[in-house]
């Protein structure tokens, strides 16, 4: 590349593109975002389509699961995109996040479910759903975006533990534990016909639709005036206010944007599962997510979306299935019982869904130590973060030579300096 | 952390009776407050009790209080601690207590050979028991909690300030599902070996001895964390590197070593309360920790965070407001309560009830 472009590119040369057909190719996804999006997603969802109608998918399940799987996927797809605005793009730990799913759920339960008597239309139930949980969103975030970034996790990790307690104890009103269930089904749709169990791919395909359109408004906003906002907070939030960013109301802004997403996604889930429960909203559900963006590459859109969707098919099939694949290795007498003394493993008993969220939990904290920029970082997190490592390391070399400078000609040695 | 350097003798005298008096009339509040409530149907229900029926209940419900207070008390000056010299909420912390809670089990039934439901009735032996499993199990939390900040939190001292609180939520799920690998989830039985049963009759009252002795072990390791911190070489330490790292660093202060220390006696306190949790609960379980800690937490905030007194007194304020909810009938809405004493802590008073002013850094 000869000359920068534009201005974001001249100021971090991190994004100077390759040269040959993938510098073209980014170049092209840089001025057209949103038309690559929606030729990427295109190819993705003719794909998802595909996929399971052949062998190396269709000899583990049918197509109807998988459609099943990628549509649920699509739920946490949601869900990481909206919590990477909150902690990916302004830096703020949510830990509640379930709890926006959960009234999002909870608010279309209410309105198309035989126990409340109502029959509201789907799709517009989708924005009130959203909107639901974007009036708490802002009502948990007022009053504590004011205070430092520390406090908002705790707070909202008392938040997420709260609702369901409060969902499982004014049982009149939401049926207790055992939740509300028979809640009905989307109305058919024109082409696609109607939604049941059987035709998981018309789930799908709307789920493939949201996560187009979500991607399409997140990246707007990532470019805009506002996204800058935000990652300038993320960076340093005195810095920013000093710059005339209103950093309150940017925050909160992130913070209801987050909520609303998972809002929305908690609508679509509770129609597809017809039945929202406490229990589907425990933290396990908020550390998940949060695994998911860690794992995807904080800040970067794209790369969240294929981490939630890769964590979530490891969850949902890769560790379902090894039990399975290990009995099948097992009797054709590949793999032997492990057997180390009174350490006597049957792995084809281990029951590796049990492990997932273990797993979770090394993942991101080796994520966290050893690449936090995730497997696809972002161009300019990827940067930042590096920078600022070796910033450090430079200091760090400096200040050593000091003090030893200092040492060797003083003869006394520095207090607290040991090597 | 504490504000004074070198108090004059007599002043921490008057300051020492001063707290007592404070103690002493705040517990009797409550037992009246409690007595009154515990007679009103329109609080409790069909169920309101005659006076000096609930003059019984008062009694043993506060002295309960002062027991479930001080478990909190424990685990929230680990929080207080830890915040006060790195900023950081160590989300594993009220992890670190669940396996101490284990860990406890594991040595009153592995060593001694006890098993849940059985009494010790023996005095010289039941203090034999108690010191052990103490001794033990404190010292083996601290050196957890300090292996965790060695490993997984102080690769990011000096950096940015998201990182290390995600990955002490990591930590923290993964002592968690690792209890949950090895021992499975649900209610797991713990030997109570202090005899439930030991109660001092006053009035219509009887006062559980548990509870008296889970008190004065709680008010015993505090008052002793306080004379380390105010009166050792390593207190001052901490309470520079609190106060700003750099100028300690530079006045001689080894932050690694202080800074493990902190994580040392946080751990070590959590163990305290881990032992004592069994005798008083008689059931472990691997989730254990993240109620205690999100409890233990709201303590520290309340009593403002980095303060070790504050922590203190929020852990019992806790504490009696969780016994007030579950005496009068509502305890399954004690958690909504705690949650609600955060919010309007976090909205009026950020700074908690002893708190200093905070830094303003976001």
């Amino acid at each position: 590349m000869t000359a920068a472009p534009s201005t974001r590119t001249a100021t971090t040369p991190a994004t100077q593109a390759p040269r040959g057909w993938r510098g073209r190719a980014r170049g092209f996804a840089e001025e057209h975002r949103s038309t690559s999006i929606l030729i990427g997603m295109a190819i993705a969802g003719a794909l998802l389509g595909i996929l399971p109608k052949v062998p190396p998918l269709a000899l583990i399940q049918s197509a109807n699961p998988w459609y099943d799987a990628f549509a649920n996927a699509g739920v946490f797809v949601l869900l990481a995109m909206g919590l990477n605005v909150v902690v990916g793009l302004a830096g703020l730990l949510d830990l509640g996040y379930a709890a926006f799913f959960a009234i999002g759920a909870y608010t279309y339960a209410y309105s198309n479910s035989p126990y409340a008597q109502q029959d509201l239309p789907f799709f517009p139930m989708l924005v009130v759903g959203a909107a639901v949980a974007a009036v708490f969103g802002i009502a948990l975030g007022a009053p504590t975006l004011r205070l430092r970034g520390d406090y908002l996790a705790i707070m909202t990790l008392g938040f997420g533990e709260i609702v369901p307690i409060v969902f499982v104890n004014t049982d009149p009103f939401t049926g207790g534990t055992n939740g509300i269930g028979g809640i009905f089904r989307p109305e058919p749709l024109p082409i696609l016909g109607e939604f049941s169990p059987l035709t998981a791919f018309n789930y799908m395909i709307v789920m493939v639709v949201i996560v187009t359109v979500a991607m399409m408004l997140l990246y707007r906003l990532h470019d805009s005036r506002i996204g800058r906002a935000w990652m300038a907070i993320r960076e340093d939030e005195l810095a920013a206010a000093a710059n005339g960013i209103n950093t309150v109301a940017t925050k909160l802004l992130a913070f209801a944007l987050g909520a609303t997403t998972s809002g929305f996604a908690g609508v679509f889930n509770a129609s597809k599962l017809t039945i929202v429960s406490p229990d589907q909203f425990s933290f396990t559900v908020s550390f998940t997510v949060l695994a998911m963006i860690i794992v995807g590459g904080m800040g970067n859109i794209w790369g969240v979306a294929a981490g939630a969707f890769i964590v979530f098919m490891i969850q949902a099939v890769v560790l379902k299935q090894l039990s399975a694949i290990a009995e099948t290795l097992q009797r054709a007498g590949l793999l032997p019982p492990f057997d180390l003394g009174p350490l006597h493993v049957d792995i084809a008993k281990v029951n590796f869904v049990e492990y997932q969220y273990l797993l979770f939990g090394i993942a991101l904290v080796i994520m966290m130590l050893k690449r936090p920029e995730g497997l696809f970082p972002s161009q300019v997190r990827r940067a930042e973060l590096h920078e600022v490592n070796e910033e450090l390391a430079a200091e760090d070399a400096t200040s050593d030579a000091t003090l030893s400078a200092t040492e060797s000609e003083s003869g006394v040695s520095a207090p607290g300096s040991q090597p | 952390m504490t504000t004074t350097v070198a108090v004059p003798r007599p002043n921490a005298l008057n300051r020492a009776a001063r707290i007592v008096l404070f103690a002493v009339l705040a517990i009797v509040v409550y037992a009246i407050v409690l007595w009154v409530a515990l007679q009103q149907s329109w609080l409790t229900g069909s169920d309101a009790l005659p006076s000096n029926q609930a003059f019984g209940v008062a009694i043993q419900q506060t002295i309960n209080a002062l027991s479930i207070g001080a478990i909190y008390a424990l685990i929230a000056l680990g929080y207080t601690m830890v915040y006060g010299i790195i900023e950081l909420i160590n989300f594993a912390h009220g992890d670190v207590f669940m396996v101490s809670a284990f860990l406890a089990m594991g040595v009153t039934v592995v060593i001694f050979g006890q098993v849940p439901g059985s009494d010790i009735t023996n005095i010289p032996f039941l203090i034999l028991v108690l010191a052990v499993a103490l001794l033990l199990v404190m010292p083996a939390t601290g050196l957890l909690n300090m292996a965790i900040e060695r490993v997984f939190y102080r690769p990011f001292r000096g950096g940015n300030r998201l990182a290390p609180l995600i990955t002490a939520v990591g930590v923290s799920f993964i002592l968690q599902n690792v209890a949950l690998v090895l021992i499975g989830s649900g209610d797991r039985a713990a030997p109570q070996v202090f005899p439930l049963n030991w109660q001092i009759p006053l009035g219509s009252a009887n006062v559980s001895v548990l509870s008296i002795f889970i008190f004065v072990l709680a008010v015993t390791l505090m008052f002793g964390l306080n004379l380390f911190v105010s009166r050792t070489r390593l207190g001052r330490a901490m309470r520079a590197t609190a106060q700003d790292q750099q100028a300690a660093s530079l006045m001689g202060v080894d932050l690694n070593q202080t800074i493990a220390l902190t994580f040392l006696l946080g751990g070590a306190l959590a163990g305290a309360a881990g032992v004592v949790w069994g005798l008083r609960f008689g059931f472990v379980r691997q989730d254990l920790g993240f109620n205690a800690g999100l409890k233990a937490f709201t303590s520290a905030v309340l009593g403002g965070i980095g303060n070790i007194n504050g922590a203190a007194l929020g852990g019992f304020f806790i504490g009696f407001t969780e016994n007030l909810a579950s005496a009068l009938g509502f305890s399954r809405w004690s958690e909504f309560l705690v949650f609600l004493i955060l919010t309007f802590v976090l909205i009026f008073r950020p700074t908690g009830i002893l708190g200093q002013q905070l830094g303003d850094r976001a």
